[in-house]
């Protein structure tokens, strides 16, 4: 074998590899298919054109990002046949139907109506692109809760029986759908999917802030992220704690990891701020705590006992040091977003929000936060139920397809070549044409006739001289 | 027992494997001609005749993995190990083609890499597919519900003969779709493409009947047996049939005949692979009773797709609708 690496290690680090790519298009498409949809609304109700240009700058990026996503999902789709095939002969009978929902009520509802939102606006009347706009962002959202259900049963599972050759079989839908932990895990992704987009957002009207070539729909794109996020963090922070809440009631285990705590705490566990976890003398060398905290946050009681991973036996313990790591990440940017949405409150109230130039750059820096956080708490959450695929009862070695690992190895190398190659093309794309300002001339030019809408007579007569100019080439 | 629960979902998987061959088989076929475009405008045209519905198209194909996954999760799990590498390759052939709707509006120095990409993609995914429906036809070696045989079996020489036939034969859904949505200059090379494709299709399924009947005696027995003949005899007679209205449109200069009557021929193999494979649905062992998800499974996911796939059908009808018509190279929101 080459590289001493075992098949399924190897088939580890692919589906890590390829899922990780994969959710940063989602969560970029299922928040900018909502905001997409919200413009186009505010353009219609408003008649504001600056809706318009952002409406049209913020589609090209769209396209762009849902295109990856699609290419990157379909490989999803078939890489639990390829290289977990006995995880999906068992798991099928339950999880199948929830993936084929998935596919029938939103997959087929997002590519359908997409064309039509990219490329409709000349061919349907206003209502039915709204429409098509507004059913692509519904589709979004239900593909999150399907996928999301899927994966939450992974960590809860419940409402199946076991038959004579093993499969979980379903007893009770109800109960599969909606596991424990499903609810908190949707809110959780879908407020991390709209942050992600809000900072993406913010960050690129600060940098034209900072540019001095920003046109009120720039100003409006940041007041609107900004909005965003000062509103929607804390109802993040929250949704994050009933998450954690949720965890520890069901895969107490994680939560050991998450928090670093190696040892049993009997009189009330202390709130590990920052260490380095030593999973060979197992415990975290160099921890900057406070006494009791974790007891408090997590069972609202100063000298709640808190038990550690010295109760569960090492074959089911999660790697402490990734978990540990990953989780701080996602907090630490989670603090940082809330302080910037505060930052923001106060700049406006001070009346500086677009001339303030350390608020912009803050803004600008956080651009990219979301992805990192949305990928450090997937990492939290996907290696802190291992060595389990479902949790407690199946196996992760268990689960594994029999292909030989020269052929997982060979694989994995082309899916790293061309992911690095073809998504890294992509997103030089969407830096690129987020590095150009929306500009309002854009609109007329580019969507040709606006016979949508009653907007003033000057643009009016611009676009139909345009309809007349295109008639004289036919 | 004609009309269990997994009688019905083999017949809506297969309907979506078939949707699925038709839709993407254009799409992959325009983007196999695309090198053969002369200028720049064509290949707009050509990529803007798709642009708007690829992505439902290649949505069925995601219905058929994760409808596998649902109903027939056995046949999911021992079909993809085997077919290993055909599917990954194709895969990542879809990606190259998959973003180039985008990309190459976005770049003018790198256009055409993602034209190539466009192409290459196009071709090997179709090579790939047909490839996979060659080493099913072979057969997939199952023991314990796993696949046991090695990750070369599928190439063969008669995999790699049906992996051209699919690439002929979206080469030529291609460029009959072509016909439709094109006029002037473009359109006649489109129909010079069909007289080569067609031909060229017609003698690989030509040879494929031929040889396929030996590779597995039970194939043979469903095609020859008595009183079957009788009903397997209408397939090869339909293909004489679709042939002569896909020459005879070709010759009147026809829009919507050749593709109409290329879409039949499809069609048809599709059902003569199907009257091979019954009652397995990977050959040579696994049934389709076998391989079946518990009742509670089919019969919750039934419920929906019973409703959903009319639905999409209509949605689907209706976004080609939007897009009907010949394409004004001026158009699109690039």
């Amino acid at each position: 074998m080459p590289f001493d690496l075992s098949a399924e290690l190897l088939a580890r680090i692919q589906f890590a590899f390829t899922i990780s790519f994969h959710i940063i298009f989602p969560a970029f498409s299922i928040g900018l298919a909502s905001y997409l949809a919200v413009l186009n609304g505010l353009w219609l109700w408003k008649n504001e054109l600056k809706y318009l240009a952002l409406f049209n700058y913020w589609k090209k990026v769209f396209a762009l990002a849902f295109g990856m996503g699609v290419v990157s999902g379909i490989v999803m789709s078939y890489q639990f046949g390829t290289n977990w095939s006995v995880f999906s002969d068992i798991t099928g009978p339950v999880l199948g139907p929830l993936m084929a929902y998935e596919v029938l009520s939103a997959f087929f509802l997002e590519a359908g109506f997409l064309g039509i939102m990219l490329f409709g606006r000349e061919r349907v009347g206003p209502s039915l692109l709204m429409f098509a706009t507004a059913m692509v962002a519904f589709g979004t959202l239900m593909s999150a809760t399907w996928i999301l259900s899927v994966n939450s049963w992974m960590y809860t599972p419940q409402g199946f029986l076991i038959n004579d050759v093993g499969q979980f079989v379903p007893d009770d839908w109800w109960a599969i759908v909606f596991n424990p932990s499903f609810p908190y895990r949707l809110a959780h992704m879908v407020l991390a999917a709209f942050l992600t987009v809000a900072f993406v957002v913010g960050a690129t009207g600060a940098w034209h802030l900072l540019k001095k070539q920003a046109g009120p729909a720039t100003k409006t794109m940041f007041s609107m992220a900004m909005w965003m996020a000062a509103i929607v963090t804390p109802i993040q922070i929250f949704a994050g704690d009933l998450h954690g809440l949720n965890t520890l009631e069901y895969q107490p285990v994680k939560v050991m990891a998450m928090e670093g705590h190696y040892d049993s705490h009997p009189e009330g566990a202390p709130l590990i701020l920052f260490g380095i976890p030593n999973s060979e003398e197992k415990r975290i060398d160099y921890a900057i705590q406070i006494p009791k905290l974790s007891s408090l946050i997590l069972k609202h009681d100063l000298n709640e006992p808190l038990d550690g991973l010295d109760t569960v036996p090492d074959s089911d313990e999660p790697p402490v040091a990734i978990v540990f790591w990953s989780f701080r990440i996602m907090i630490s940017i989670g603090f940082a977003m809330l302080g910037v949405g505060l930052w923001s409150l106060w700049a406006r109230r001070r009346g500086t929000f677009y001339t303030s130039k350390w608020l912009h750059r803050a803004a600008f820096i956080m651009g990219p936060s979301g992805f990192v956080a949305v990928l450090a708490g997937w990492v939290t959450t996907e290696v802190g139920r291992q060595p389990f695929t479902v949790y407690s009862l199946l196996r992760t070695s268990d689960s594994l397809s029999p292909v030989a690992a020269p052929a997982v190895a060979t694989s994995l190398v082309a899916f790293i070549i061309v992911y690095f190659f073809v998504f890294g093309a992509g997103a030089f794309y969407i830096v690129r044409l987020m590095s150009k300002p929306p500009s309002e001339l854009d609109t007329i030019l580019d969507d040709g006739p606006l016979r949508a809408a009653g907007t003033t007579p000057a643009i009016q007569m611009k676009s139909s001289d345009l309809k007349a100019n295109e008639r004289e080439q036919l | 027992m004609m009309f269990d629960l997994p009688f019905i979902w083999a017949g809506i998987i297969a309907f979506s494997i078939l949707t699925y061959v038709i839709l993407d088989g254009f799409d992959l076929g325009v983007g196999i001609l695309f090198p053969f475009a002369s200028e720049d405008q064509d290949r707009d045209v050509m990529m803007n005749s798709i642009a708007p519905v690829w992505d439902g198209n290649e949505t069925w194909l995601v219905m058929g993995g994760g409808g596998l996954f649902a109903v027939f999760p056995l046949a999911y799990a021992t079909a993809l190990p085997a077919l290993y590498m055909p599917i990954t390759i194709m895969l990542l052939a879809l990606i190259f083609r998959g973003v180039a709707f985008e990309y190459r509006w976005r770049t003018q120095r790198w256009e055409r890499v993602w034209d190539i990409s466009f192409f290459g993609g196009s071709f090997i995914a179709a090579l790939m597919q047909g490839i996979v429906l060659g080493a099913l036809v072979q057969g997939i070696e199952i023991e314990n519900r796993q696949y046991v045989g090695g990750w070369w079996d599928w190439l063969t020489p008669f995999s790699v003969l049906t992996g051209f036939a699919v690439v002929s034969g979206y080469a030529l859904l291609g460029s009959t779709w072509l016909i439709i949505k094109t006029d002037g200059e473009l359109q006649t090379r489109m129909r010079k493409f069909t007289w080569i494709f067609a031909p060229s299709t017609l003698i690989f399924i030509g040879i494929i009947s031929v040889v396929t009947p030996f590779l597995n005696p039970v194939y043979f027995e469903h095609w020859f047996a008595f009183p079957a003949i009788f009903y397997t005899t209408a397939v090869p007679l339909l293909v004489l049939y679709s042939t002569w209205r896909l020459y005879d449109g070709l010759k009147k200069k026809g829009d919507f005949a050749p593709f109409l009557s290329s879409l039949a021929i499809f069609v048809l193999c599709f059902i003569g692979v199907g009257i091979s494979f019954y009652p397995h649905i990977v050959p040579p062992s696994l049934t389709i009773a076998e391989a079946a998800a518990p009742d509670s499974s089919l019969l919750f996911t039934l419920y929906g797709t019973a409703i959903l796939i009319p639905l999409i059908l209509s949605y689907t009808a209706y976004a080609y609708w939007v897009f009907r018509g010949k394409v004004d190279p001026k158009e699109g929101y690039h």
